[in-house]
């Protein structure tokens, strides 16, 4: 099977920018990544597109149709909304058309507008990834879900906050240099510890800040990118994706990720490698106890071992498996549709030795990025390599 | 969060019930347990499901207290959410009738429809037996 090159790569900052439009951020985002590609945007064949809550942020729905014209291309546009795995959904259809030869060149991003809303609107907005029925309107939030979660684990397998702020530490170590980051500011676990509660045990430190920013990438087949004699020596070798019940309630394990769990086998055995085989990991902190279930999900750390990981400097940016190095959503931001897009953008950043911290992981050359939305009942998981 | 008058079929067929003391959930052929509006078992996808009464309590699996809610709960909060399970089903809700910092997991606990102070909707609500 021949390989889809990551031909290039577009992030807007990611930040709080209430007044920017979702079309202004995409044409920012679509323009970097086309002109980093050296394609000819006449040459885009299709727009998969991510995001998830345009109708309840911007009054827009349609956007696909829209995004395309923000960013000059002449092609069909379809947009994916799978919550907070949006833009990894759209990813992963945009390989599977590139290798069905029915696309050589592809234009995938996403886009998320969120703080216009404030807190409360945002909120609010999130929380429709869950049930509305049976988990909304009992008070459930999106933090409130994940609070459930950690609350869980720490029952099953033990650890405490004090092992969830090490997470929060280390993402925003590693969001330092990049100056696509929402939060650029090293902080202290005390910091974390006594920062004001969301939903117990997660407090404010522990959750992702709310985000306005786009990502975009020019995928193209391998054939393509060799008669255009484009530099693009990173592939997305692998995809997989794996869903569960929409309800955290309804799920036979309340501490784990079996979706997470089937999209890494998936894509691991797509691509052809094993969890041993991967040097660096995007993973989808959207709150620290997050990054513990997906890095067992993903077999980084053994069940029940996740939790200690951060602390133990298994997954910082000098341990031997670093994780967020871009800093996570934690501290790099998640502007929710634009996440899965741009956390391969960082990997294929890093592994081509482009990105502020590729000094950490100079011989790495297997990426993997962990998107997941809702409390994982949607999850993509994509291996990326440097082919050539 | 739906503030209409136009009721949510299953959905509010259940919460009238669960008011009355006569909370059901769906069973299939199997066993597999699941909650309304629902014509096909998640689980096996059996079609003849029948409405059994829930066991009277359950048990608190996880929970949180929730100091940031959405603004359909902003006068209730701080509260507790939880899941419990109830046999072959699990629910979310809000444990009422206990200090918030008394929940805990495996608390004993029976359905208690609650209302929100911020809207007056009807809530689903977890009392401690």
């Amino acid at each position: 099977m021949s390989d889809v090159r990551v031909a290039g790569t577009g992030i807007t900052a990611f930040g709080n920018m209430p007044e920017r439009t979702g079309r202004d951020l995409f044409a920012q985002a679509s323009i970097a990544a086309v002109e980093d590609s050296g394609v000819d945007r006449a040459d885009v064949d299709a727009v998969f597109y991510g995001n998830f809550m345009g109708e309840l942020a911007e009054h827009q729905g349609h956007q696909g149709p829209l995004m395309a014209e923000a960013a000059g291309v002449h092609a069909p546009a379809t947009r994916y909304e799978a919550a907070c795995a949006s833009a990894g959904a759209a990813v992963r259809d945009a390989v599977y058309r590139i290798r069905a030869g029915a696309a050589d060149v592809v234009l995938v991003g996403g886009v998320e507008r969120m703080t216009n809303l404030g807190t409360a609107g945002a909120t609010e907005a999130l929380a429709i990834a869950a049930d509305d029925l049976w988990e909304v309107r009992a008070g459930m939030t999106f933090p409130g879900a994940y609070a459930l979660m950690a609350q869980a684990y720490f029952t099953e397998y033990g650890g405490e906050r004090e092992d969830l702020a090490h997470i929060a530490v280390k993402n925003h170590e590693n969001a330092l240099p990049n100056e696509k980051a929402q939060y650029r500011s090293a902080i202290e676990v005390s910091d974390v510890l006594e920062a004001p509660m969301v939903s117990s045990p997660l407090g404010l430190y522990d959750s992702c800040p709310l985000s306005d920013g786009a990502a975009a990438m020019v995928l193209t087949s391998e054939a393509y990118a060799k008669e255009h004699d484009l530099e693009a020596p990173v592939a997305v070798t692998g995809t997989g994706q794996g869903g569960d019940r929409l309800a955290l309630h309804d799920r036979e394990h309340l501490a784990r990720s079996p979706a997470a769990r089937k999209a890494g086998e998936e894509a691991y055995a797509d691509a052809g490698i094993d969890a041993d085989d991967v040097d660096i990991a995007e993973v989808h902190d959207c709150f620290t106890i997050a990054e513990v279930l997906a890095i067992e999900a993903l077999d980084l750390a053994g069940v029940g071992e996740g939790i200690s990981a951060a602390r133990d400097g298994r997954t910082t940016a000098d341990g031997e498996t670093p994780v967020n190095l871009s800093g996570g959503l934690k501290a790099k931001g998640h502007p929710v549709g634009a996440t899965g897009v741009s956390q391969i953008a960082e990997i294929a950043d890093m592994l081509a030795g482009e990105h502020p911290n590729s000094s950490f992981v100079e011989d790495a050359t297997t990426g993997v990025a962990h998107n997941a939305g809702g409390t994982v009942a949607s999850a993509t998981v994509h291996v990326v390599e440097v082919v050539e | 969060m739906t503030d209409s008058q136009v009721r949510d079929e299953g959905f509010d067929e259940w919460l009238d019930a669960a008011e009355e003391g006569e909370a059901y959930y769906l069973e299939c052929p199997e066993g597999h347990g699941s909650l309304p509006p629902r014509r096909v078992c998640p689980e096996c996808g059996a079609t003849d499901l029948e409405e059994v009464p829930m066991p009277q309590t359950g048990q608190i699996e996880t929970f949180t207290i929730t100091y940031v809610p959405t603004p359909a709960f902003e006068d209730d909060a701080p509260y507790a959410t939880a899941i419990a399970s109830f046999g072959p089903v699990s629910l979310t809700g809000q444990v009422v009738g206990i200090d918030p910092d008394e929940v805990a997991d495996g608390l004993e606990v029976e359905l208690a429809i609650a209302r929100s102070t911020t809207t007056g909707e009807r809530v689903i609500g977890f009392s401690p037996v």
